[in-house]
């Protein structure tokens, strides 16, 4: 019972503590990346008794230092308790989400079989969106309690943009689920393990040649629903190219402008908390979460015949290992990504949402229906 | 008393607070927040008597779609407005609540309330079963309902269009 309890503790902290660090880290690697891509030096400033490390050390430990020992302003007209409560509602949904989301297959140690995800629940896909869809009210709550009319726009456009966004990403993971045939994230990454020849119906063994030998992995039977996820995800984080509810240029910040300090602190962080959560998500749902291709249970087995067989330990390190490198692809992805686009008008946003992704994601779920039958 | 009548209990005391601050608190928005905040505990509630889809689908829905929209209309009007007008409806909603109180009251008492808990088996308020029911038993009134709000849709577009033009 004690070990249980223990078990489930430490990877609740296991998975917080890396999403927090992540998001830290990336926070660095936001500023070199962008740096680098500008031709600039970037954050150097920081050192400790003159040693700066490589930046990342002192930037880790310098940053939130700063944030924490400012003053932290509450606009006297604007609604205390509000105010003090939008940054924890923001960061809450973005720390939680990753709970569902498996980091490993199952690990067997001293008798026990410990599934690598905290919270194994069978309506995950529907959990994460519920906590998605709870991110909303730390940017409306914020911008409300701030009584600045730059805030209040930003927060409206921020409301509008992640309900707008909800509902194409929603449908666009509907093929996903529907091809996997589950709502549990762990099974979702079970199900990539399985190859594309065990996949493909008997009026399509000419392919086999050809395809066989891909994993099936999300991004090769859902192409689009990854183009389509994607691109909704990295709206809802709120960052360019869809960053209207800030806008610096005409909102001064948005809905944070009245924030400083810590509470600012948990405006960013959460903003990092949600990239690494939409990372892991991409991750899962279309490159097979913690599988490594060929790597089954006791070992690699390669289409062509060969097998290596490797012991349990050093197959859950592979797979732990490869979900976290695919993470932080992905992350890095984003960054690129935000420091390459410039940022859409508030109608093109719009038109982006309701006009493009979600028909093409209704037309993914038909074709994905009809294909779905047609293997039959 | 066990664990899960503990949580009950306590579930249901918060409820029962949060249901007070949104007919008490003075600013609307404030009260839109103790609404959510009511909402979220139901959810919890349907988790706890093993129905996580209904308690998921609750935040979904009520939590993070309505409510949003709610607090969006909220923000765009000025609640000192609405303020002035709560006075009127005081009366009519305290007629309301003792008439539904007056319903329920009586039901405390009576003795073939079920003592058991809904067994509960493995597979209820699984989206399985949901689905089951909801496109093979169900399917008139679902669609139904899906045609009625379509409609709510097209009203609403074709009343935007029409304040647009003039």
């Amino acid at each position: 019972m004690i070990v249980d309890f223990a078990i489930i503790f430490l990877k609740a902290a296991l998975v917080l503590g890396m999403v927090l660090n992540l998001a830290g880290i990336l926070g660095w690697i936001e500023r070199k990346g962008s740096a680098l891509i500008q031709d600039r030096i970037g954050a150097n400033r920081a050192s400790i008794f003159g040693f700066a490390g490589l930046g990342l050390v002192n930037t880790l430990i310098a940053d939130p230092l700063k944030f924490l020992t400012k003053e932290d302003f509450i606009p006297p007209s604007g609604d205390k308790f509000l105010h003090t409560l939008a940054p924890c509602m923001a960061l809450f949904p973005a720390l939680v989400t990753f709970a569902v989301i498996p980091f490993g297959d199952v690990l067997n140690l001293g008798g026990r079989t410990i599934n690598l995800q905290v919270a194994n629940i069978n309506i995950g896909i529907l959990y994460v969106f519920a906590m998605g869809s709870l991110g909303v009210y730390g940017i409306v709550i914020g911008a409300w309690a701030s009584n600045n009319k730059f805030s209040m726009l930003g927060g409206v456009r921020g409301s509008a943009q992640m309900i707008s966004y909800e509902i194409a990403m929603g449908l666009s993971v509907i093929g996903v689920l529907m091809v996997y045939g589950t709502l549990e994230l762990q099974e979702i990454a079970r199900g990539q393990g399985a190859l594309m020849r065990d996949l493909l119906p008997t009026w399509l063994t000419f392919l086999q040649p050809a395809i066989g030998w891909l994993p099936a992995w999300g991004i090769f039977l859902q192409p689009l629903a990854f183009l389509l996820f994607f691109t909704a995800a990295v709206a809802e984080t709120k960052r360019v190219p869809f960053d209207l509810p800030e806008g610096e240029s005409e909102l001064v910040a948005g809905y944070h402008v009245e924030y400083s300090g810590g509470k600012f602190l948990m405006f960013f962080a959460g903003e990092f908390a949600e990239i690494v959560t939409a990372a892991g998500l991409v991750t899962t749902l279309f490159f097979g979460g913690w599988q490594v291709p060929y790597l089954l249970r006791d070992g690699f087995h390669f289409p062509w015949g060969a097998t290596l067989l490797l012991p349990h330990l050093a197959v859950v390190l592979l797979q732990v290992g490869a979900f976290a490198l695919k993470v932080v692809f992905f992350c890095w992805l984003q960054i690129l990504l935000r420091w390459s686009v410039p940022r859409f008008r508030y109608d093109q946003v719009m038109r982006l949402g309701w006009k493009m992704l979600l028909p093409l994601a209704l037309i993914n779920v038909a074709v994905t229906a009809v294909w779905i039958v047609a293997a039959q | 008393m066990d664990i899960e009548s503990l949580i009950f209990y306590l579930l249901a005391t918060l409820l029962l607070i949060a249901s007070l601050l949104v007919v008490f608190l003075r600013n609307v928005v404030h009260c839109a927040m103790a609404l959510v905040t009511a909402l979220l505990l139901i959810a919890v509630l349907f988790i706890i008597l093993h129905a996580p889809m209904i308690g998921v689908l609750q935040v979904i829905i009520y939590a993070g779609a309505i409510m949003v929209l709610f607090l969006f209309v909220i923000m765009f009007l000025n609640p000192a407005v609405l303020e002035q007008q709560r006075g009127i409806w005081w009366g009519f909603g305290t007629i309301l609540a003792s008439l539904l109180a007056g319903l329920l009251i009586p039901l405390l008492g009576r003795d073939e309330l079920p003592t058991d808990p809904v067994a509960a088996t493995e597979l209820f308020g699984s989206p399985e079963m949901l689905a089951k029911s909801l496109f093979n038993e169900f399917v008139l009134p679902f669609e139904i309902a899906s045609v009625l709000l379509l409609v709510a849709i097209i009203g609403a577009v074709v009343l935007a269009k029409r304040g647009h033009k003039s």
